[in-house]
């Protein structure tokens, strides 16, 4: 390898970034509107949910009853319905989420001792917005449970007596449940995958559809200076979004960061190796600055967006699905970057995953490598 | 050698295309020669298989004494080479595209600023050393080009069609650099479909549908391939005149060539007659006769028509015997 021919090729493609606005546009635009895009577009949290009652009884206990789903942050109490078919209307129109129906023998049957149905009517167009919003229900209605047999107990004497069995939870990590603590490192891995291998899958595509790569490869240039050369000062780029990604990250969405800078820095330079070979192997390879950013979008995006588990959970995944998941990439930068910014993971439980991205880089390099050919057929 | 070429029973073949048909030939060490032939017949696929960016389908080439195939690296850093379409770094400035060939050349230091002095001033770019190079005309750019080919001192440089596309006057000042650079020593292999530009060609290929169908200087070709004299003829009807002539005693071959007729007859001043005659009886009005030199263009024709012809039948012949067997 010849350093004169490594630093001609850097220079030049330096220069010629500098003269073309639009990868300017690409490295600070793109993961700026990203960001912004996905990490206010995408939230898994069900907050305020607006609910619709019909309550039959409008006693003192059915009121209690509404007086804690009021309480609850997950709901909102926006209507207050006095029959079933208005209620059902306010569901149709989507005014609710969620309708309450109240029989008319409640606090009756509370006082009997027996158990009492409160009827529940989720609007379930979107099936996971529906679980979670029964699921939140069911520990609104519960609670109330609860607190009608502590009542029960305490007027019959047993003052002090407290629940058998109960579990204190403790959240790790994501104390608040916060799904942009979740979120948001995500997002910072789409927009890397998708932004890298954009960068350079142009590089060399480029250079064929102007003809330039003829005269180029007729040079004693090698295949591993010209791929070197080339991605230099893509990798720099790229570092400066990452760096650029996680301060947006940090300091407008208010992620903890808990981790190592060092840990952080390393992690994304291997994946960032990968995806900008993964880039240069696609322009390389198709030779058309069209097709390549086509296949770049499909071959990055989609992965990293569906199989990395960023989306869905990887282990709920049909097992062949799973099976893929570990052909991509992003998955392994996914796990690192959110371990290292929500818990703080030193170096040790990582490497698997260090391992993984080196391993990566050093296949798709090899084929990137195979792909560029000094010849023109 | 240390800077000729050699070629032996070439072929190269896409798909069913024959590009290039068992050509055989050499160059000399240190003269210009020359590639001729129309669009299409074989020269570039020739001059990429010489520098290496294409492999030959079979048969043999060697440049500076290396095999093309196996060798291919090493002839890389002994050659210049200029492709037929500009592919220089149009938004590079002019001596942003110089120092990064002489990058890629490693030429280095004080050596690469005094052949960035040389190749500005060989091109006519002194002072416009900071242009954008897509903002140049077109001799510019080839000029360019060649400094950038030729910055390491290559021994033998490769260029196709240099000049297409440039002005009369830049390909003048073209083709004086190329015979400075042989004066040098440099071999320089160079392919045109111009035929004026042929002549400063010290030895000639003319190539043909991929199959080579001449090789000697400028002057051997001229004499040699055209049996008999030239009569030059401007007559009008010019198209009627052809069809007359074609038929007329004594006349083995007539085409136009620009304004008038080129007629390849046996005996000039006994055509002459019979041409006579025969135009006047049809009314066509004679402005000019006389007897001409042959050019490369009368070479350039006789040889691929009789090329033409005598290949159908050959060929049809390899395919009869073959069938007998």
């Amino acid at each position: 390898m010849s350093l004169n021919r490594l630093s001609a090729i850097t220079r030049k493609e330096i220069i010629q970034i500098r003269r073309d606005p639009r990868s300017l546009l690409i490295v600070f635009l793109m993961p700026a509107m990203l960001m912004a895009l996905m990490g206010y577009g995408i939230s898994l949290d069900q907050k305020n949910v607006p609910v619709c009652v019909f309550d039959r009884e409008g006693s003192q206990q059915s009121q209690d009853l509404l007086k804690h789903f009021q309480a609850s942050i997950y709901f909102n109490v926006v209507m207050v319905n006095d029959d079933y078919a208005s209620l059902v209307r306010a569901i149709d129109r989507g005014k609710c989420s969620l309708g309450l129906v109240i029989p008319n023998d409640f606090s009756e049957q509370l006082r009997n001792g027996g158990e009492v149905d409160v009827q529940g009517i989720v609007d379930a167009t979107d099936d996971n917005t529906a679980n979670l919003i029964f699921g939140y229900g069911e520990a609104v209605v519960a609670g109330y449970s609860n607190d009608v047999q502590l009542q029960y107990l305490s007027s019959n004497g047993f003052a002090t007596m407290n629940a058998p069995v109960s579990v204190q939870s403790r959240t790790w990590f994501n104390e608040d449940l916060d799904s942009s603590n979740f979120i948001v490192p995500g997002v910072v891995v789409l927009v890397m995958a998708v932004i890298g291998t954009f960068l350079t899958s142009l590089t060399v595509a480029r250079e064929w559809e102007r003809g330039t790569m003829e005269q180029l490869v007729s040079t004693p240039v090698t295949p591993l200076e010209v791929t070197i050369g080339k991605l230099i000062p893509y990798f720099a780029l790229g570092f400066i979004d990452t760096i650029f990604c996680e301060a947006i990250a940090v300091f407008w969405f208010q992620v903890p960061f808990r981790g190592a800078f060092v840990m952080m820095f390393l992690a994304s330079a291997l994946f960032l190796a990968v995806v900008l070979l993964l880039g240069y192997w696609i322009s390389a390879a198709t030779k058309s600055q069209l097709a390549a950013s086509q296949f770049s979008l499909v071959l990055t995006f989609l992965p990293a967006f569906l199989l990395s588990g960023f989306a869905f959970p990887i282990d709920q995944m049909p097992i062949a699905v799973q099976a893929i998941t570990y052909l991509t990439p992003a998955r392994y930068y996914l796990t690192l970057v959110k371990a290292i910014f929500l818990k703080g993971t030193g170096v040790a439980p990582l490497m698997p995953q260090m391992f993984a991205l080196t391993l990566f880089a050093t296949i798709v390099g090899r084929m990137a490598l195979r792909s560029f050919r000094k010849v023109l057929e | 050698m240390e800077n000729s070429v050699l070629v032996r029973d070439l072929v190269k073949r896409f798909g069913t295309f024959t590009a290039v048909d068992h050509v055989s030939f050499e160059t000399q060490p240190g003269e210009v020669f020359g590639f001729l032939g129309p669009n299409g017949s074989g020269k570039s696929t020739t001059i990429r298989i010489l520098c290496g960016l294409l492999h030959p389908t079979s048969g043999r080439a060697e440049v500076a004494g290396l095999d093309v195939v196996r060798s291919s690296e090493q002839i890389r850093r002994q050659i210049g080479y200029m492709s037929q379409k500009f592919s220089l770094y149009n938004d590079l400035t002019v001596i942003e595209n110089l120092r990064f060939y002489g990058g890629l050349y490693n030429v280095v230091g004080g050596e690469l600023d005094e052949r960035i002095r040389w190749a500005l001033a060989m091109a006519g770019l002194s002072g416009r050393e900071h242009s954008l190079t897509g903002t140049l005309s077109g001799g510019w750019k080839q000029r360019l080009a060649l400094g950038c080919a030729v910055l390491h001192r290559p021994r033998i440089i490769f260029l196709d069609e240099p000049t297409s596309g440039v002005d009369p006057v830049s390909r003048r000042r073209f083709w004086e650099l190329i015979q400075e650079l042989s004066a040098e020593g440099v071999t320089v292999f160079v392919t045109t479909h111009y035929m004026d530009e042929a002549e400063y060609c010290n030895r000639l290929a003319l190539i043909f549908r991929g199959r080579l169908v001449a090789l000697g200087t400028p002057t051997e070709l001229k004499l040699n391939s055209v049996k008999g004299e030239i009569l030059m003829i401007e007559a009008s009807p010019l198209g009627q005149a052809l069809e007359v002539v074609k038929t007329a005693d004594g006349v083995r071959d007539a085409a136009v060539f620009g304004n008038a007729l080129h007629v390849v007859v046996a005996n000039a001043d006994a055509a002459m007659t019979a041409v006579r005659t025969a135009l006047d009886s049809r009314g066509i009005q004679i402005k000019r006769m006389g007897r001409i030199r042959p050019s490369l263009e009368d070479a350039f024709v006789a040889l691929t028509s009789d090329g033409a012809t005598r290949t159908a039948p050959s060929r049809a012949d390899a395919r009869t015997k073959s069938s007998c067997h």
